[in-house]
């Protein structure tokens, strides 16, 4: 069963289209990365993947249930990290990891063992006290990362997560979205416009004006676009 | 999905909200702070101009002071309602909302959560007024507390989800300052909070209609009746209907296939 499928799917804002038949689907254990620009399209594609906003056209499955008509199920199996922080600043780790389990229907005693899991996982077990305020940028997004897990979805969004982190923040989130992925076999859509983010042998769609321009391994893009580099197709497809 | 499902969800999100409260000391304070003003410095400059005649729940003449109490109370929970919905603005343009709103959870059952949080804070901070306004003589009967306690949450539901609708409705934070202006202000001043309906309806007739019409009176009256263990059906009718109106246009507005949150991108 396909962990994603994104199936002509369409979005207006008013005459302006912000997405044109949007076609392509993820496999459990999948890491791929949905490359473009800055207003490519991708954090309404995201609106649209976690309900935010209403699809009208075409049809978007996660794990074989359709968002518009059965979100409640669609949605259990989804984990979010939005590209703005959405962590409550004046509430401590903890605090926001028992408001995110609550929301998923944890019971307080099983998000407590499940909020330590995560944290030793990103290595912040001694932080959970602290007030996300006085956290760094790049443990801030970690900490969105762990709260994205801790109902155990299936299917995980990131929209931009290393945006405006540095060299080493950005490394250690990457590396450990792609060991879930590897070690759980966790479908990751990663939306990104830095192209360094891209490793060989992933799946990548680049996503152009609202447009899918082209999906598939990194070296079938390369092969297609007759370059040498990643980059170079992107250039030369979306016309830098 | 069962009925623990629920109530852990709606639990957090009352959690969620007390501990907002708790952080922010400040806002408890000027809750209570803003009331006060009125009782102890607006309520005793008007004490002299303006006689209130016996009119239902009162028994016998009362003070100013006495008279504007439930008003006070219907403008703490105004206020917070204000707040709340402030803060679903600001959580929308901070993303935080986000969170909500993509957990496997009716929308209806997450506005509605929200709400009553919302509404339960509110009560904390009504009582708390009472307790301090016992000092200028304002002393129900006792049992008025306890009566009070099922009107605080309906009214207080009716004036959360008006906050709420708003709140889907404007597009940015900077347009929160234009509700002041154009919703809490007007709605305060043209009910019965501050002076009988009858005393409007000797200055000005339409003004009066206002009055009688607008939702913060009924609030306002329901209150009142309640402090003094007494029920009055057609206000507490009034309420009923208006917390339903605003309640169904709260739900629609966060509701993505209707609602005006995808057109500003929630």
């Amino acid at each position: 069963m396909l962990a994603l499928d994104v199936n002509d799917v369409s979005h207006y804002f008013g005459d302006f289209c912000a997405l044109d038949k949007v076609k392509f689907s993820i496999k459990p254990g999948d890491f791929t990365v949905l490359l473009g620009l800055n207003g490519a399209g991708k954090t309404t594609l995201y609106s649209l993947i976690t309900r935010l906003y209403n699809n009208r056209t075409g049809l978007i499955n996660i794990y074989g249930h359709n968002v518009r008509d059965n979100s409640i199920e669609a949605l259990k199996h989804i984990g979010v990290v939005f590209q703005q922080p959405t962590l409550d600043l004046d509430l401590s780790i903890e605090e926001n990891l028992q408001y995110h389990s609550a929301l998923h229907g944890i019971s307080k005693k099983e998000a407590k063992i499940r909020i330590t899991n995560e944290l030793k996982r990103i290595g912040m077990l001694d932080k959970t006290k602290m007030k996300v305020r006085s956290l760094s940028g790049g443990q801030r997004r970690r900490v969105e990362i762990a709260r994205s897990l801790i109902h155990k979805p299936k299917l995980l969004l990131l929209d931009e997560p290393t945006v405006g982190l540095d060299i080493g923040s950005r490394q250690l989130i990457l590396e450990h979205v792609k060991n879930l992925c590897k070690k759980e076999k966790l479908a990751v859509l990663w939306a990104t416009h830095l192209i360094d983010e891209i490793d060989k042998g992933e799946k990548v769609i680049i996503i152009n004006k609202g447009k899918v321009l082209i999906s598939g391994d990194v070296d079938k893009i390369i092969n297609k676009a007759r370059v040498k580099t990643i980059r170079d197709a992107f250039n030369k497809l979306v016309k830098i | 999905m069962n009925i623990l499902f629920f109530i852990r969800c709606f639990n957090g999100i009352v959690l969620r909200e007390a501990l907002r409260f708790i952080h922010q000391r400040e806002r408890f304070f000027s809750a209570l702070v803003r009331p006060l003003v009125w009782l102890g410095i607006f309520a005793a400059g008007f004490r002299s101009v303006l006689g209130v005649a016996i009119i239902p729940p009162y028994e016998t003449y009362i003070t100013y002071e006495v008279y504007i109490a439930p008003g006070l109370i219907a403008m703490i929970q105004l206020f917070n309602g204000m707040q709340s919905s402030l803060s679903m603005v600001y959580d929308r343009e901070m993303g935080s909302m986000k969170t909500m709103l993509v957990s496997p959870v009716p929308r209806w059952f997450l506005i509605l959560s929200k709400l009553l949080a919302g509404v339960l804070v509110s009560i904390l901070q009504v009582y708390a007024f009472l307790l301090i306004a016992s000092f200028w003589n304002i002393v129900p009967p006792i049992s008025g507390y306890v009566t009070l306690l099922p009107a605080l949450l309906f009214s207080g539901l009716m004036l959360g989800a008006l906050g709420m609708f708003l709140s889907s409705a404007i597009k940015q934070l900077e347009n929160f300052a234009g509700v002041m202006n154009f919703v809490i202000f007007p709605m305060f001043f043209a009910s019965s909070a501050l002076y009988p309906l009858w005393k409007i309806e000797e200055t000005s007739e339409w003004l009066y209609y206002v009055c009688l019409y607008n939702p913060f009176t009924y609030a306002v009256e329901i209150l009142r009746f309640s402090l003094y263990s007494k029920f009055n059906i057609e206000y507490s009718l009034g309420v009923i209907i208006f917390s339903i109106i605003f309640l169904t246009l709260a739900i629609l507005g966060y509701d993505p296939s209707r609602g005006s949150i995808q057109k500003k991108g929630g």
